[in-house]
């Protein structure tokens, strides 16, 4: 009989030809430690990040400025709920559960999207976030599709396709902005020049600074650089700025006929890192709001699993009679 | 893993990033979001059936759709507020489903309304207010919902479950009754508002049952939600003078009749939560008018500051 160390290596092994091959990891198979750490972080921080993205854009649902608009929202904002059940679930797989991440979350021990520390101030930002935070997301997202983690994987194909209806209606709703009045028109130019660097802001630091990027690439957990991912999102969205006939507010962005590619300016990293580090314009708001509907439905919870338990005693009694 | 299943995955990859790059509007069907209103738009110009008065009519479809949206911007006050993920998912579909019955009755109205005076001369060109005109440009006076539809609950859930549970049993017990209305627009939502309504009804009743029979603060809680808003019960039952008339046209049903049904349905509830029907004499009414005639207690008027703020700001507008 192989003694332990001979057992470990050999599904060391299994776990890298796995890699290697392209093929996926599923949750009963050996993982290295720092592979399962790396991928609950990263996958509650995804789940994370849909349940505190629900609060922007739910501060407009009640006052959405038609019928047709609300029941958009009202619908984006509960497939974001659907995408943070499916996201615990997959990170429930790797042996933690939902309650112990939302405490995490409350606790401020686990991250959450930094996009979502910037506030909603007129109903441009709903199109906006469609367009360039939910288009700057399926950025980063789409390469998680092919993520060597089987239930993550799952779980993105599924909201990646969800994501991109949220992204087309963004944008639809800019497009009926800006062919609107002059107030509608300023007020969506006055979203984009608030939103577009931070926007830029997701792809997370330039590689130089990302010190995760390479362990994560030779796991198959990340797929592209940062910065490779950000180029790709300015040069999808050039375009449809000019579409809508909006400035993107970068004086270097310009396109590099050598490079077959949009340059652009730097953003400002210095606010990336204050917001990352707790004081964008609304942390304390989203965390306080997250732990108050946490806490206010303590009693529910508990009103669940105690009436789970009678009813389990009850028909466990009449088994028994 | 064969590769085979990993090209299709690659594949929906792809999809996801060329729809990325489209800029024009796509016309998708999911668009309308299964708030089912495209499904039923062709049939909101149909006539008004013969003997019933027009003005009547776009009344009924206001009582009916002025319930469903106020009732659905309460429950949307729950989005982010939750106690739990699966409770975000049923409370926003809840109010999704009420929007689009609201939709759909405001636009009958609307369209009824703007045959009302003309009838002869403008006919079928002189359309009325759309759905929006009703939602967002109307008083207070003039929207015709129940008061039981316009309850704040503080975000306390046993106050959202106590309203969900009677106006999801009382409204089913209508559609149920109007599934064969002489007008073609109010058959259509009961139709589609029946399936709807009887799975909220379901949640309501099983969270009264969680609740009730939960813990000692949950039951205390509910019992004290129910007791809180029984008051506003009794004028789920009175009949208006556009519905007694419209009854006799065989397209509205008498409230009054549902009572039995609901009576029942909610005793049944009650009982198996270990909750106790509340004795509570009802809210007054200003010389015989409530919701119906367009007298409403003082949270409409806040819910419609909320609600018509920002369309108010921007006439003309388009969305």
């Amino acid at each position: 009989m192989p003694d332990t160390d001979e057992l470990a290596a050999g599904f060391e092994a299994e776990f890298e030809r796995t890699i290697a091959a392209d093929q996926r990891i599923e949750p009963r198979d050996w993982m290295p430690d720092a592979y399962r750490r790396t991928l609950i972080r990263q996958i509650a921080q995804h789940a994370h990040s849909e349940i505190i993205g629900m609060q922007p854009e739910g501060n407009w649902i009640l006052r959405a400025p038609s019928l047709r608009r609300k029941a958009i929202l009202l619908a984006k904002v509960q497939d974001e709920a659907g995408h943070g059940m499916y996201l615990y679930a997959a990170a429930e797989t790797l042996g933690v559960d939902r309650e112990e991440l939302t405490e995490k979350l409350i606790d401020s021990k686990q991250k959450y999207s930094s996009i979502f520390n910037y506030p909603t101030l007129s109903y441009a930002d709903i199109g906006v976030i469609g367009w360039l935070v939910d288009g700057a997301a399926i950025c980063n997202q789409v390469p998680l599709c092919r993520c060597s983690y089987g239930p993550y994987a799952r779980a993105m194909i599924r909201i990646c396709k969800e994501e991109s209806f949220h992204q087309r209606q963004g944008y639809e709703l800019l497009l009926a902005m800006v062919n609107g009045t002059e107030a509608q028109r300023a007020m969506v130019q006055e979203s984009v020049d608030r939103w577009w660097w931070p926007s830029l802001m997701m792809f997370g630091p330039p590689d130089a600074d990302s010190p995760n990027t390479q362990q994560s690439m030779a796991w198959g957990i990340k797929r592209h650089t940062n910065d490779e991912l950000r180029q790709r999102f300015v040069d999808m969205t050039v375009p449809q700025a000019a579409a809508l006939g909006v400035t993107l507010p970068d004086p270097d962005l310009r396109w590099n006929p050598e490079r077959q590619a949009h340059d652009y300016g730097e953003p400002d990293w210095e606010e990336f890192k204050a917001v990352l580090a707790g004081s964008g314009p609304t942390n304390a708001q989203r965390l306080a709001h997250r732990r108050r509907a946490h806490e206010n439905g303590a009693w529910v919870r508990e009103a669940a699993q105690a009436y789970a338990d009678k009813q389990a005693a009850r028909s466990r009694k009449e088994a028994a009679a | 893993m064969s590769g085979h299943h990993t090209d299709v995955e690659e594949h929906d990859a792809t999809n996801a990033y060329q729809s990325l790059s489209q800029t024009t509007a796509v016309d998708d069907p999911r668009w309308a979001f299964g708030t089912g209103v495209e499904d039923v738009q062709a049939e909101i110009t149909s006539p008004v059936p013969d003997g019933v008065d027009p003005a009547d009519l776009a009344a009924y479809c206001l009582m009916l759709g002025d319930d469903a949206l106020i009732c659905s911007h309460r429950i949307s006050e729950w989005v982010s507020n939750a106690p739990e993920l699966e409770e975000e998912v049923a409370l926003a579909n809840t109010a999704l489903d009420l929007l689009g019955q609201a939709r759909v009755l405001l636009a009958r109205a609307g369209h009824v309304e703007g045959l009302g005076s003309t009838a002869g001369s403008a006919g079928s060109a002189g359309r009325g207010r759309d759905e929006d005109a009703l939602a967002y440009l109307r008083t207070e006076s003039q929207f015709r919902n129940v008061a039981l539809a316009e309850l704040g609950d503080e975000l306390d859930f046993a106050r959202a479950i106590a309203r969900l549970l009677i106006f999801s049993t009382w409204r089913l017990a209508l559609l149920h009754r109007l599934l064969g209305s002489r007008d073609p627009v109010i058959a259509a939502v009961a139709g589609k508002g029946v399936k709807e309504l009887t799975y909220h009804r379901d949640y309501a009743a099983r969270w009264t049952l969680r609740l009730g029979d939960g813990t000692d603060e949950s039951h205390r809680r509910m019992q004290a939600a129910l007791d809180a808003i029984w008051p506003y019960v009794e004028e789920l039952f009175r009949t208006s003078d556009e519905e007694r008339r419209l009854v006799e046209a065989g397209v509205a049903v008498d409230p009054a009749q549902t009572r039995a049904e609901v009576d029942a349905v909610l005793d049944e509830v009650l009982a198996k939560a270990t909750l106790t029907r509340p004795q509570r004499p009802a809210i007054g009414t200003i010389g015989g008018r409530g919701g119906r005639q367009g007298l409403h207690t003082e949270q409409l008027g806040h819910v419609l500051a909320e609600m018509q703020s920002l369309a108010r700001q921007h006439p003309g507008a388009t969305w």
